[in-house]
């Protein structure tokens, strides 16, 4: 608190300390709403995205060498750009799917195509660590395609993908910050216009604790149901609901 | 049953393609077990393959119970492999189900209700004798019981054919004992045609009916496993019971080898022999054991006799098969005739440096 004080001339525009959880928790909200949102979309498409990538690459299920190629390039193209210049380069698009380019919706149009290329990319990493006799197995049990990709390849995968999806969280809750620069709300929007432009280092502190805060709790989160969807790494099995054999 | 007729596969063009069977014309009758042995490369894994239905042969055909499998469509194929079990080396068991869960999963592929499933995993696990463990996951079994879960998996769709590819390798003695005496109860109480693919030679003296030697994609020696035990020019019957090294002979007397080449040999064969010659019979190696309840073996002995044509037929009364070991004729690769395998020779000589 005491660099508030230090602020000296600037005091009469910062905000005081007791009025900062006013400020910054409906701004973490705003976070946790967008947030949300570009995951579910995120997982949606990025969970089969993955799986037709992998799929259609040499010595999958579905083998296609130009179709691999075409969606293989065009996710690398999503990767390579810089969120800013990617947010900032399709603000026609967004302006068309949600007729604005500011606020919530419109940040969720960048995050979600920035966030669908990442986890496309950690998806295909998770199946490709499939071993491939279980797919064999499968086949000669009579699995369909589909059949195997679903039971085996993302059924085996699940630990992984749960671990690169709170990656690719984290990742989106930077996005968001970043996404706040040009007005989308949320916590970055209130770190970037109380904390850097206006030199509020309370405010700027508050906004910091609470994205440590969150990137912690995502990540234990995230490391929680890892362990409970590894049957390897669960230590108490006693306590552990078992199902019945389907 | 399943009948594999002239099964060709070539990887590649015509000229410079490689042809990894060439040819190959394989049965299995109901209740039998028929071993396929060859060196690594011979051929082996893409038999097992193609028997699976999971590689396209370049020609020939695989027919189960007088279908015929091959030039099927795909999704024809997926019914197709149903009709054959498959037990891989890995057992290739999901790591996040349980041992229940895995074996119903050919069951879920087909669309069985959740009743059914229930009922006949459980007659499946009891079958290989793990209804116990039933609710634990894979990373909690041995291998041996791994490789049970794996082929009580392979049973679930009621195959009249299981593949058993390499099933056994890798496990140690008492698990291969294991599933080996597993495999030839379910073929007995199942009527299972079985096709077991191995490089293990042991496990064949312990499972397989009939064997079929594989080389460069060709079947080279076939036949049921006891008549190739006691044919004392089959290659493969060396391979599959090798002759350990001997004692020398005594100065006065010739090493010679014998084998058993019929069920009624006396098991105090040496005194008969000796008593019928007139001369003692040194024992100087010997290997005696049944298979499949009869009565398989070898023996170098030390004679003193000036006939060996008298000995030969004192032998061949015994029910025993054989002749001296000339120091010359050692290792002569023209002796055990063409298409000797390579383990044969190798040992041969090592054996005759020792009589």
């Amino acid at each position: 608190m005491s660099a508030v004080l230090a602020v000296g001339p600037l005091a009469s525009v910062t905000v005081p300390p007791l009025e900062i959880p006013a400020l910054v928790l409906p701004a973490l909200v705003d976070t946790l709403i967008m947030v949300g949102i570009v995951m579910a979309i995120v997982v949606l498409v990025g969970v089969p995205l993955g799986a037709l990538v992998h799929n259609l690459a040499p010595g999958g299920l579905i083998e296609h060498r130009a179709l691999h190629t075409a969606l293989s390039w065009t996710i690398s193209v999503g990767r390579s750009l810089p969120f800013l210049i990617l947010m900032a380069s399709i603000v026609p698009f967004t302006r068309f799917i949600t007729g604005t380019n500011i606020g919530i919706a419109a940040a969720v149009v960048p995050m979600s195509i920035a966030g669908i290329a990442f986890f496309t990319r950690i998806v295909e990493n998770s199946l490709r660590s499939v071993p491939v006799e279980l797919v064999r197995v499968a086949r000669a049990s009579g699995a369909s395609p589909l059949q195997i990709v679903t039971s085996v390849q993302l059924g085996e995968a699940v630990p992984s993908i749960i671990g690169g999806l709170t990656i690719n969280t984290i990742a989106m809750i930077e996005y968001s910050a970043i996404a706040g620069t040009i007005g989308a709300g949320g916590i970055g929007y209130v770190a970037v216009t109380y904390g850097y432009q206006r030199f509020d280092h309370g405010v700027m502190l508050a906004t910091i604790v609470i994205l440590v805060a969150l990137v912690a709790v995502v990540q234990l989160t995230g490391d929680r149901l890892v362990r409970a969807t590894t049957p390897r790494a669960r230590r108490d099995r006693a306590n552990t609901p078992r199902s019945i054999p389907a | 049953m399943i009948q594999i007729e002239k099964l060709t596969k070539r990887y590649g063009d015509a000229e410079r393609g490689v042809l990894v069977l060439d040819s190959l014309s394989l049965g299995v009758a109901s209740r039998e077990i028929a071993a396929v042995v060859g060196p690594s490369g011979a051929g082996k894994s893409t038999l097992a393959q193609c028997t699976t239905l999971l590689e396209r042969p370049t020609s020939g055909s695989i027919i189960v119970n007088g279908d015929e499998l091959t030039g099927l469509r795909e999704s024809e194929l997926r019914l197709a492999r149903r009709r054959i079990g498959t037990v891989f080396q890995a057992d290739g068991l999901l790591s996040r189900r349980t041992v229940a869960q895995n074996v119903a999963l050919p069951l879920e592929y087909l669309g069985v209700t959740r009743a059914g499933i229930r009922s006949r995993v459980g007659d499946l696990l009891d079958r290989v004798g793990l209804l116990d463990k039933a609710q634990r996951y894979p990373h909690e079994l041995s291998g041996g019981q791994r490789q049970r879960v794996g082929i009580a998996r392979a049973l679930a769709l009621r195959p009249s054919v299981l593949l058993s590819d390499e099933a056994t390798s890798g496990l140690d003695p008492e698990s291969t004992a294991s599933v080996v005496a597993l495999l030839k109860e379910l073929r007995d109480e199942l009527d299972l045609s079985i096709l077991f693919i191995t490089h293990e030679m042991d496990t064949v003296l312990a499972v397989a009916d009939t064997v079929a030697r594989l080389d460069h994609g060709r079947i080279v020696e076939a036949g049921p496993l006891v008549d190739l035990l006691r044919d004392p020019d089959s290659a493969l019957g060396a391979t599959l019971r090798p002759y350990r090294s001997a004692l020398p002979a005594a100065p006065n007397e010739t090493a010679w080898r014998v084998q058993y080449s019929e069920d009624a040999v006396p098991p105090n064969w040496i005194a008969e022999l000796s008593t019928e010659l007139g001369t003692p019979v040194s024992l100087l190696g010997a290997s005696i054991e049944t298979v499949h309840g009869r009565a398989v073996g070898h023996a170098t002995i030390g004679l003193a006799v000036a006939d060996a044509g008298l000995a030969l037929a004192a032998l061949r009364r015994l029910g025993l098969e054989g002749g001296p070991i000339e120091p010359a004729a050692a290792g002569s690769v023209d002796e055990a005739g063409p298409g000797i395998p390579a383990t044969a020779v190798d040992r041969a000589p090592a054996l005759e440096a020792a009589s």
